[in-house]
């Protein structure tokens, strides 16, 4: 399987000059894409997923998943107060440990922007907002537009939006990437991550497909879920994507970021996702600036296995800020 | 079946006592090893005839004796004819209501007290301990939220599923501690009461623990007793089934969910226990036992953080002190080993006290 996708990186068959020129020939470009073997997918997440990780690696590999993460708080209840709550935790995750880094960013609506850039000033923890009314997409563009302006002039340097499936599922592959580069433009300087909403593409091949479009769309990241819809980030969603990113780096030499978000709660997860983008992208993407977390218990989980390799006694949830 | 229609003897619609006379008949020849050469060419012979030669031809011969296994040439003293082969158990751990191997894999002989193998038992590790005290903690929101009479109800049920194994726990009780079967029938039946006693105190703690205090302001002000969590307990190894029952069933009574190390020498008690914890309504992780080295397990659980109390009545004193040390690092509640113990005596609430925690309520009093 993976020869087969190493053949897409070939720059003269994947890219045409304007792959964007119309809806035809994106659709020849996206499903010109080798169909995915999910089987093989599967299996190739799953054997990934038994890699054993100890000691010194998994310390180090703990703390490069903590700098990774995106806390992330999308309640329809969040108060100012949880907002800044989450922010003084991104900075300083276990106030007993000044060892441990600071998480990448704090991810929260776009109407609570303002609370966490004042709570983060100067503290190099990046302020994300979902934008484009999250989760579902459906909204006039217009909307999505001064939502996403709003977010960046609050002091979002990243925004995640979200694609409009109704329309990558319906085929109007160029309504997608329109209205992706119309939101990459009202970002001004801050980052985009387009998610895909994994969970409602039904396919792989989707998911191929769907990862090239917001690549090609300019894309700074590309994330699977927004965390509302079952099932969210799998092991073998985010190969596929890591996959994209690979082949598209290898034809363009930009290197698009990835992030799976929702499910991830466990500390053995998030080690399973840095070996998958160890193996299947390279470590190339082992950074923040290319690969991130999007997840909320999961900083416990891993304050509590750092808590266990450096004490070696079992840690308890007790002893660690709730959410 | 298919056997040839001109032979009168096989072929008649076989009965179901044929049937199994040849399947005895044929385990027998099976087990027999190199067949016996006398008085056999003719069976060869007619199972040549046969379709199915192997599957009973010989036996369903009038007249004939059964075959070597009976007329004892050349067969093992433990041949088939003596009974069936003995259905073994593979014991395991007992953990979040199912059944697992230890995580490592290990395991350990039990034998009885002449040295007699008795089993196999599951050597659990340091990790097997941290999954049960994960499941013993998913497990305590529920069993605690439980209305007190509900635990009442679902304990007497446990005793009613010990009861109906008394002959299984007397019989291992015998092997392990070569008592006779009388003694050993005296103690399950106490363990049995044991149970049955505990079932009576949920919703009766309250009352005797509890009060309705009396404070200088317009307040009710009342205090209740509250289970504290996950308690471990290293079972007495004295007393690998009244011991057992009297530790456990009081923490669980009170409302906290347990992990327990059931003594290395005897387990299987522990493990028919845990049988009949699975068979009876006590919702899965609400008790979990392990079985292995005291010493090798005990030091992670006192050390858990997410281990609310530890019981350390089957811990030696050298090592309890130790163990209270690193329970120290956390808030445990600690209960200590109390030198020997009568298991067959009055309990009174001395087991259930230690893992309560006293919660005050004000509440203003209306005009």
């Amino acid at each position: 399987m993976t020869r087969e996708t190493r053949e897409v990186a070939v720059p003269e068959t994947v890219l045409p000059p304007d792959p964007a020129a119309s809806n035809t020939s994106l659709r020849a470009l996206l499903h010109g894409l080798p169909g995915v073997d999910e089987v093989g997918a599967k299996e190739r997440a799953a054997d990934l997923a038994t890699r054993s990780i100890k000691t010194g690696a998994k310390a180090r590999a703990i703390d490069l998943a903590i700098r990774m993460i995106d806390l992330t708080t999308l309640e329809g209840a969040d108060t100012p107060g949880k907002v800044r709550a989450l922010s003084a935790k991104a900075v300083r995750p276990d106030p007993d440990d000044p060892t441990v880094p600071s998480v990448a960013a704090v991810c929260v609506y776009s109407d609570r922007v303002a609370a966490a850039a004042e709570a983060l000033a100067g503290s190099g923890v990046k302020v994300a907002s979902v934008a484009t009314s999250f989760p579902s997409g459906r909204a006039p563009l217009e909307a999505k537009l001064a939502d996403t302006r709003l977010a960046v002039a609050d002091g979002a340097a990243e925004i995640d939006m979200v694609i409009d499936r109704g329309a990558f599922l319906a085929g109007d592959y160029r309504a997608v990437y329109d209205e992706i580069t119309a939101i990459k433009e009202a970002c001004g300087d801050a980052h985009l991550k387009v998610i895909l909403e994994t969970g409602e593409l039904a396919t792989y091949d989707n998911v191929r497909r769907a990862s090239w479009l917001a690549i090609l769309a300019g894309a700074d990241f590309v994330k699977t879920s927004t965390g509302k819809v079952a099932p969210s980030a799998t092991l073998p969603v985010t190969l596929i994507m890591l996959e994209a990113v690979r082949d598209h780096y290898a034809a363009t030499g930009r290197r698009v970021g990835v992030k799976p978000a929702g499910g991830i709660r466990t500390a053995k997860d998030a080690l399973k996702n840095l070996v998958l983008v160890n193996e299947v992208a390279g470590d190339g993407w082992l950074d923040p600036d290319h690969f991130r977390l999007g997840a909320s218990s999961l900083l416990n989980d891993l304050l509590m296995q750092r808590t266990r390799l450096s004490t070696g006694t079992y840690p308890g949830p007790d002893y660690y800020t709730l959410d | 079946m298919s056997t040839p229609p001109d032979n009168p003897g096989p072929s008649s619609a076989a009965s179901g006592e044929e049937e199994r006379e040849r399947a005895a008949a044929s385990d027998a020849a099976a087990g027999s090893g190199p067949r016996v050469p006398s008085g056999r060419p003719e069976v060869h012979a007619e199972a040549a005839e046969l379709a199915e030669p192997l599957d009973g031809a010989e036996a369903a011969r009038p007249g004939e004796p059964a075959g070597p296994a009976r007329s004892g040439a050349g067969v093992p003293a433990e041949a088939p004819a003596a009974g069936r082969i003995p259905v073994r158990k593979t014991y395991k751990l007992y953990m979040g209501g199912a059944f697992p191997r230890s995580e490592s894999g290990r395991c350990y002989p039990v034998t009885g007290s002449g040295g007699a193998h008795l089993a196999n038992a599951a050597l659990a590790s340091r990790k097997d301990a941290r999954d049960a005290v994960v499941a013993a903690r998913s497990a305590f929101s529920g069993w605690s939220g439980r209305t007190a009479y509900n635990r009442g109800q679902i304990l007497y049920r446990v005793a009613e599923m010990m009861e109906g194994r008394s002959a299984q726990f007397a019989a291992e009780i015998a092997e392990t501690d070569g008592i006779g079967a009388e003694r050993a029938d005296e103690l399950v039946a106490a363990a049995v009461d044991r149970w049955v006693y505990y079932a009576g105190w949920p919703d009766k703690i309250g009352q005797v623990l509890g009060a309705a205090n009396a404070v200088s302001g317009p307040y009710f002000n009342l205090s209740q007793p509250e289970p504290s969590g996950v308690v471990a307990i290293l079972a007495p190894p004295a007393a690998p089934l009244l011991g057992l029952v009297s530790v456990v069933a009081p923490v669980i009574a009170t409302g906290n969910t347990a992990v327990v190390v059931a003594g290395e020498r005897a387990p299987l008690p522990a493990l028919t226990l845990a049988e009949a914890l699975a068979t009876s309504d006590l919702p899965g992780g609400v008790v979990n036992i392990l079985t292995g080295t005291t010493g090798e397990i005990a030091p992670h659980l006192a050390s858990h953080a997410d281990v609310n109390g530890l019981d350390l009545t089957g811990a030696d004193p050298e090592t309890a002190a130790e163990l209270e040390r690193s329970a120290a690092q956390t808030l445990k509640r600690v209960l200590r080993p109390g030198g020997r113990e009568d298991w067959l005596a009055d309990p009174g609430i001395s087991r259930m006290t230690p893992f309560l925690e006293t919660k005050t309520v004000w509440h203003p009093i209306g005009v």
